[in-house]
């Protein structure tokens, strides 16, 4: 059985194009917001003024649009697909570690050991680079693994989760039990990737120092304007044609399946590029919290973009990044300032949210709308 | 019984006892090591009360020594070693310098004379004492001695693989060959070091065939315990995950609700067992033993009614949506964790197991089969023997399973679909709870204590089949070895990653798991 949400489809912009005229001035301004505002009230403005943007607030932000990319993917996998994955976490430390892999050799022999192999390896005594770490000195290389890896893993899972119609809980059970593999293999110290410390202490990115007011305002606008691409990006495909039959599989697969479609490869396609999504994000989480560890991969992280996507509203798009920062945001509060509760906040949201609130924010927002209208 | 040893003892040790004499006394605690070596040995096999005395004060630093005299220091006051008479000490008396060679000599010749104490509990310590040191072959009669006279089995025994090992290092070649038969009908860990040491420096070619031999019977006896172990240690994984899965049999197999919460009903049946612990502490400490008794209807209901509220409050709204089900039960169980967190504390608590679940059964010198294990083996059976019988034979079981198979028509008979559906998971969570209490005699009883099953758990329902017991039963059992088995061979993680991935394959075939509920339903 697949889940079947209450709410009719979301209504297609009228006149077909992409997004209404009121959308794309609400895009324009994010653009703005993010490639010229912050970067202004951040570096520009003298640290004393009240419009100053501080450095933790930035890589708060900035971790959080990482996030939302990943409550995105969610978004069109879950919300429009109906397929929801316990296993994204995987996918976004995947990402993370090909980009760490990367910084950990531009560390060079600056290490506490003096030495060319990243710390870890020395205290592993190990003498060369194991085969994965093949091409982890060349940029570009470690790049396309950021999208290749994720990809890949995602593909071959779920060519054969897909093709034995693995679906529903089954699936997320499954995806979970991948979680949990995950991690414990990269928990280990002799897959190389660090054990439980992960890789951290960066200390260049492309020759350039990596914790400079500077390098850190530019990786926060290239998350900003990526996370608006794979908004707009998103957007197109669910407009389209696939996107329509990815609903339809999402209502009812068996219908789409005598109707002469093959859900296989629209699922297919659609986990994989949920799947490489998170993996960019990943990629560019790591470089601004400065660290990966295999606690990215737990089944909690996993399961947490789920709740990001639900309390923001599934199958909206705009929602899960709503989501995304309301529940973050929440959390570094809470964190905070009552460490305590913030499980109890966010396990009762958990239930709130699947028992009150189907719809998400947005769903609140909207109904809110037509009550007033 | 006790009085006859003792004089026989006495009988034996002091008839041929020569006493002490002067020259001797001279000769143990003067001169270079080897001679003192040479004389100790000497008046071993002849030791009287003094003499023992002597090595004694020897050992414990408690000897001075002029040219003329020797002194046994007590009490800052000197005694004559023979006579035992005190003697003015001179100041010029220097203290005895025992090396490290001295003092071990020493130490195993106090524990051969220990050999022949009444107290059995004396006579064991000192042959581990010897077992362990390296002893020369100058004691040999005496443990030969030893060994004739002890009737005590275990402690004969020991005393017997001492000697062999003495006979192992002796310069005859006949004695060295029967000592070599003998190590291999016995076989330990320990001997099959001492058999290996012999080999590397063995010459006589005869010998040290015989030495092989022995060598490869303790392998052969040593591997079948290494086998039974491992797949001791399976089922007893097995027993545990089977426990776990039960109540996952029947909220997810039987009701199709995702629990993502039991384990921390599991947990909830732990802390159950551990506040019984305290009660009966501190209430009743003469009965303390049977704790247990009271802990596992008490885990069972602390879970059982925590489950049924989560029911009635959260899990009823969300029937038919079990992908919500899953979010929600997980925010439960980040709750209840916390929620232990501010109860309990963060860290583990103790839970102890009753003497009568400690110690284990030596079913071979390197096979040991642990009280607790085998207890939640048979607590396994027990509650699997329940559980099918409740939902097999009992009216609650039948309606519980007419509500499964067909809800609507189960409420046009009358039944009362809510309420099976509160009892239903109730029951679940309830052997949860058992599971947990059962775990809290095995592991550390923690908030995260339930983390670590779910996903193991879940395996073996989905591996196992929905709907069905049996499956179950065979998915956790053959999980528990299969993880075991892999664990020997490539270590506990990559054990784990090869059985999760194995059951992703398997899926691939049967995706109904091993016992297909029988239909033709197109929506699987």
């Amino acid at each position: 059985m697949s889940a079947v949400l209450t709410a009719p489809l979301p209504p297609a912009t009228p006149g077909g194009g992409l997004l209404t005229g009121k959308s794309w001035s609400a895009v324009l301004a994010a653009i703005v917001v993010v490639a010229v505002l912050v970067p202004v009230l951040n570096l520009a403005v003298p640290a004393g003024s009240a419009f100053h943007l501080s450095e933790y607030a930035v890589q708060l932000v900035g971790k959080i649009m990482c996030y939302a990319i990943c409550a995105l993917a969610m978004d069109l996998i879950w919300g429009y697909t109906g397929i929801l994955s316990l296993g994204h976490g995987v996918f976004f430390a995947l990402g993370g570690y090909c980009m760490g892999m990367y910084l950990m050799r531009q560390i060079g022999s600056d290490g506490q050991y003096r030495l060319p192999m990243p710390d870890f390896m020395v205290f592993l005594n190990w003498k060369e680079f194991p085969w994965h770490w093949a091409v982890s000195d060349s940029f570009i290389a470690q790049m396309l693994l950021v999208v290749l890896v994720p990809g890949l893993l995602a593909f071959v899972f779920g060519y054969f989760a897909f093709r034995s119609r693995i679906k529903g809980v089954y699936f997320s059970i499954i995806t979970q039990a991948m979680t949990y593999a995950a991690m414990l293999l990269f928990f280990r110290n002799e897959t190389g990737f660090g054990g439980n410390n992960g890789f951290t202490d960066f200390k260049r990115i492309l020759g350039v120092p990596i914790a400079t007011p500077n390098m850190r305002m530019l990786l926060f606008v290239i998350t900003g304007l990526t996370l608006i691409g794979f908004f707009l990006l998103a957007r197109w495909l669910v407009n389209s044609k696939f996107g329509r039959v990815l609903q339809a599989i999402r209502d009812a697969e068996t219908r789409v399946m005598f109707t002469g479609y093959d859900p296989l490869r629209y699922k297919l396609a659609i986990w994989v590029i949920s799947a490489v999504m998170c993996g960019i994000a990943g990629a560019l989480y790591v470089p601004q919290i400065g660290i990966i560890n295999p606690g990215e991969m737990s089944p909690a992280a996993s399961i947490e973009i789920a709740i990001w996507a639900a309390v923001g509203g599934r199958g909206t798009l705009i929602g899960p990044i709503v989501g995304a920062f309301f529940v973050n945001g929440a959390k570094s509060y809470f964190t905070q300032a009552f460490p305590e509760f913030w499980l109890y906040f966010l396990g009762a949201l958990f239930i709130l949210v699947t028992i009150f609130l189907p719809q998400g924010i947005i769903g609140l927002v909207r109904r809110k709308k037509e009550g007033s209208t | 019984m006790r009085w006859i040893l003792l004089s026989l003892l006495a009988l034996v040790l002091v008839a041929p006892a020569r006493a002490l004499t002067p020259a001797q006394a001279r000769s143990l605690v003067a001169g270079e090591v080897e001679s003192r070596v040479a004389a100790l040995n000497a008046v071993l096999a002849t030791a009287d009360d003094k003499t023992v005395a002597l090595i004694q004060a020897l050992s414990d630093d408690a000897v001075k020594i002029t040219d003329s005299a020797v002194f046994v220091m007590k009490d800052g006051k000197g005694f004559d070693p023979v006579t035992g008479a005190e003697k003015p000490v001179p100041e010029t008396a220097e203290d005895v310098v025992n090396n490290n060679e001295m003092r071990s000599e020493l130490d195993a010749a106090l524990a051969s004379i220990k050999l022949f104490a009444p107290d059995d509990k004396v006579r064991a310590e000192a042959v581990k004492t010897l077992a362990g040191g390296d002893i020369g072959e100058a004691k040999l009669p005496l443990i030969e001695k030893a060994f004739a006279k002890e009737n005590v089995p275990s402690i004969k025994e020991a005393i017997g693989r001492v000697r062999s090992a003495m006979l192992l290092g002796s310069a005859d070649k006949s004695k060295r060959l029967d000592a070599a038969n003998a190590l291999g009908a016995t076989g330990t860990p320990a001997t099959k070091t001492l058999l290996l040491d012999r080999l590397k420096v063995e010459t006589e070619p005869d010998v040290k065939s015989a030495v092989e031999a022995a060598l490869r019977q303790i392998e052969a006896r040593l591997a079948w315990g290494e086998r039974l172990g491992v797949i001791f240690t399976g089922i007893s994984l097995g027993s545990i995950l089977l426990l776990v899965a039960l109540g996952l049999a029947i909220t997810y197999g039987l009701m199709g609700v995702i629990n993502m919460a039991h384990g921390e009903l599991m947990m909830i049946g732990a802390y159950a067992t551990y506040v019984i612990q305290n009660l009966f502490r501190s209430l009743l400490p003469g009965a303390f033993e049977w704790y247990l008794l009271l802990a596992i209807p008490a885990s069972f209901l602390a879970a059982a009614l925590v489950g049924a509220v989560l029911e009635r409050s959260v899990i009823r709204w969300l029937y038919g949506r079990p992908l919500e089900t899953l979010l929600a039960t997980w925010g439960i169980s980040l709750v209840l964790q916390q929620a232990v967190r501010s109860l309990f504390g963060a860290q583990n608590v103790p839970v102890e197991n009753p003497a009568w679940l400690s110690g284990g059964v030596d079913v071979m010198s390197n096979l040991t089969l642990p009280f607790n294990r085998l207890a939640i083996i048979a607590f396994a059976v027990l509650v699997l023997a329940g559980v099918s019988a409740l939902i097999a034979r009992t009216r609650l079981g039948l309606f519980v399973r007419g509500v499964t198979q067909n809800r609507k028509m189960a409420a046009c008979m009358g039944v009362n679909t809510a309420r099976i559906d509160t009892y239903a998971f109730a029951l679940g969570s309830g052997i949860a709870g058992l599971a947990g209490c059962a775990l809290s005699q095995v592991g550390n009883v923690g908030p995260d204590l339930g983390q670590g099953y779910i996903v193991d758990s879940f395996m073996v329902v989905v591996l196992g089949g929905v709907g069905q017991l049996a499956g179950t039963v065979y998915a956790a059992v053959g999980l528990g070895v299969l993880n075991k088995l892999l664990e020997g061979w490539q270590g506990a993680v990559l054990a784990k990653i090869m059985v999760l991935v194995f059951i992703v394959v398997f899926i691939q075939k049967r995706p109904q798991g091993i016992f297909a509920m029988k239909g033709r339903s197109a929506e699987a």
